[in-house]
């Protein structure tokens, strides 16, 4: 089985260490994953934002890049979601079918592990206090469900802290965080409020766009909590 | 369609009602209440989702037949001794009404809730030709007596806490009629009283009762309004002369169909098994209740939204607002913010769809009003998908100011992205500037709307894709 990294343009861009934790993380399960370079974006930023024609060069080089991969593999839900459920929208917009290909084998990472390869317990370590946040998109758009938290359980010397309102979001939403930033922000500080109260080192999730948002916030109070994508965890030894 | 005149787009009038911590308050109090006890009694029924799939597929039927099952409706009602007439706008349907109470010489009617009519505007033009149109539902009552806008579907008062209902009772029902008791104090019981003692006096008085309607059974000609207090059901049975607006998405063909929707609404809604009063009725019949029914059916952009391939399954709401109990973005500006009686996640792909875009800012604003979290589709009882819709309307935004002479910086951002994303060998050539990019971007205005409360995260040393290609082990 070929199986292809899309990493996502924040994580290439911004948060580079979740890509590489991705890759060492399946490596170490054998999977022998490969970054095609011809990548760029999945199209979601322009497509919630409601520019479609400025979505299909993003993901027509998304389907070229990945054209002989058998399964992708996406560390983030949002990513995910726009794959298997906006790709079709903008094929639509194009007239052109092929570009909604890769729906049917594009996995998020915490699927892939677990439905895909079958483990929960990927021979991580961690031993700190983290809390989980169950993004919406993986959670409403893609039904991941307990598969994250699942991965995390197994995880040596993690303890695991119940998050308040974990299903409620945290504000970020796209474009929405700069075009209603005051509404954004009110839900951010109302998930942070959540996190601090569990005492929580790490704040986890499967998003980095979410963490972005989250952890400048806790950035700008110096609230001490950090953040980290489910792949750094899942790859710590 | 009537909308709140003067509402800024959305960012604007959700940063006023934001920096409101007594509104913040109130809501987050009632939408968690209210949500809770949906939850609870959804929980309870085994085949809900069956149920909602059901409900939306009666209405999707529907909706594909639409004609023909008004039509039959029309038919029946006029078999049954009522008049019907066709609206295309609101200016049609309020001219219906008060030529009904004009021609019985009236300078008042009582209303049961509605949402319809407050779409229409019909309080104040009803005003315009000399005649008072008081509300019945409590909470409708409150925001009347207020001079204030309604900002919820089920609960129009939600903004408001039982001291401001005190202060508004002692203040202003004098000048509506019966007063207030000098000694009232805040207490939910004594405030109920006080408006039924000023309610009674109308009920009574009142020769002309006007009504929404929940639903209309095509094949009976029956209409049906589903309520909690019994005011509703006042407005419906003492009158002489009963006047009933109704939106065409409202008929469903059968009470089969009916069944299935009335299981959904009230849990959905109140969140309650069954609501308390469920009035209904077909027509005129004689020694029992009004014995002139006159049925507005109206469209008002209803047939813009059945037109539009995406948004069309928005018809299939039934005003439940379970929506904007479960919406996080509602529960933190509350319903003024959106402008129109529809506020919240429904709200705001109903404006657009049923008056159009690219015309009017605020109704453009609307579709950005979400964060996409999903919650809406989740509990809506129809399955709507609302986020799909949101997303397919900011496209018609978006679309709708293509080849503006003087395009936005968002839309010369995006075609910017849209090259950059074009290749991954641009992007990684792009990606080398990142670190100069965001320190640069941190003096760009949007960006500022995100550093004024958030810090950036700090530029990485490489970009993933150079460490895959450079330095990869």
């Amino acid at each position: 089985m070929r199986v292809g990294l899309l990493v996502t343009c924040l994580n290439d861009a911004l948060f580079p260490d979740a890509g590489k934790a991705v890759v060492t993380l399946l490596r170490r399960l054998g999977v022998d994953v490969d970054f095609p370079p011809g990548q760029t974006c999945c199209g979601q930023p322009m497509v919630n934002t409601g520019y479609l024609d400025e979505a299909v060069p993003a993901v027509r080089a998304t389907v070229e890049a990945f054209a002989g991969y058998d399964a992708v593999v996406v560390p983030s839900g949002s990513c995910a979601g726009s794959v298997r459920h906006q790709h079709g929208i903008v094929a639509r917009r194009a007239g052109d079918p092929g570009l909604a290909v890769l729906a049917d084998r594009t996995y998020e990472l915490s699927e892939f592990l677990v439905d895909v390869l079958g483990v929960t317990d990927v021979g991580a370590s961690f031993p700190h206090r983290v809390t989980y946040h169950p993004t919406c998109h993986s959670l409403r758009m893609l039904g991941v469900g307990d598969r994250p938290r699942r991965l995390l359980e197994q995880v040596r010397g993690l303890t695991l802290l119940d998050l308040p309102a974990a299903e409620e979001c945290c504000g970020f939403g796209g474009t929405f965080a700069v075009k209603n930033a005051d509404t954004s922000v009110s839900m951010g500080s109302d998930k942070v409020r959540h996190v601090l109260g569990t005492g929580a080192e790490y704040l986890v999730a499967g998003d980095s766009s979410c963490l972005m948002h989250l952890g400048g916030l806790l950035r700008r109070q110096r609230a001490g909590v950090r953040t980290a994508h489910l792949a750094e965890i899942l790859a710590a030894t | 369609m009537s909308t709140f005149l003067g509402t800024p787009p959305f960012p604007q009038a959700a940063r006023t009602a934001l920096a409101d911590p007594q509104l913040r308050q109130n809501l987050a109090h009632a939408t968690h209440t209210i949500r809770d006890k949906r939850a609870r009694v959804v929980a309870e029924v085994e085949d809900w989702e069956a149920l909602r799939q059901a409900g939306a597929a009666i209405k999707d039927h529907t909706l594909a037949h639409l004609p023909d099952y008004l039509e039959q409706l029309e038919a029946a009602l006029t078999a049954a001794g009522a008049v019907v007439h066709w609206a295309r706008d609101a200016a049609e349907a309020n001219a219906v009404v008060a030529a009904v109470a004009k021609a019985h010489d009236v300078d008042e009617v009582v209303k049961v809730k509605s949402m319809v009519t407050q779409e229409i505007g019909l309080n104040e033009a009803l005003a315009a030709e000399g005649i008072a149109a008081w509300e019945t539902d409590l909470a409708e009552l409150i925001v009347q007596l207020g001079d204030d806008l309604p900002s919820h579907i089920l609960v129009p008062a939600i903004h408001r806490n039982r001291a401001e209902i005190r202060r508004i009772f002692a203040d202003r029902m004098a000048a509506a009629g019966r007063p207030a008791p000098d000694d009232l104090t805040d207490e939910p019981a004594e405030l109920a009283a006080a408006a039924r003692l000023h309610l009674r006096e109308k009920f009574l008085r009142a020769k002309v009762g006007v009504s929404g309607a929940n639903f209309a059974v095509a094949e009976s000609g029956t209409l049906v309004v589903v309520e909690s207090e019994g005011n509703g059901r006042m407005c419906l049975t003492l009158p002489e002369v009963l006047v009933s607006v109704v939106g065409i998405e409202k008929v469903v063909p059968s009470f089969a169909d009916l069944d299935v929707l009335l299981r959904l609404l009230p849990r959905s809604s109140t969140g309650e098994r069954m609501n308390p009063y469920t009035s209904m009725w077909s027509g005129v019949r004689s020694g029992d209740g009004p014995q002139e029914v006159h049925v507005v059916l109206l469209d008002n952009g209803r047939t813009n939204a059945l037109a539009d391939d995406v948004g069309r399954t928005a018809l299939r709401c039934i005003r439940c607002s379970a929506c904007l109990n479960a919406c996080p973005v509602y529960e933190r500006v509350g319903g003024h913010a959106y402008g129109s009686v529809y506020p919240g996640p429904i709200g705001a792909i109903l404006n657009p769809l049923m008056r159009g875009v690219g015309t009017d800012p605020q109704v453009d604003s609307l579709p950005y009003a979400s964060s996409l979290c999903g919650r809406c589709e989740e509990v809506c009882p129809v399955a709507i998908p609302i986020p799909e819709i949101l997303v397919d309307l900011r496209a018609q935004v978006v679309d709708a100011h293509r080849g503006s002479v003087t395009p936005k910086p968002e839309a010369i951002a995006m075609k910017g992205a849209a090259k950059a994303f074009g290749s991954g060998r641009r992007l990684g050539l792009s990606e080398r500037l990142t670190g100069l990019a965001l320190g640069l971007a941190r003096r760009l205005p949007l960006v500022s709307a995100w550093t004024g409360t958030r810090d950036l995260p700090p530029a990485p040393r490489q970009s993933f894709r150079e460490w895959w290609r450079d330095d990869r082990p």
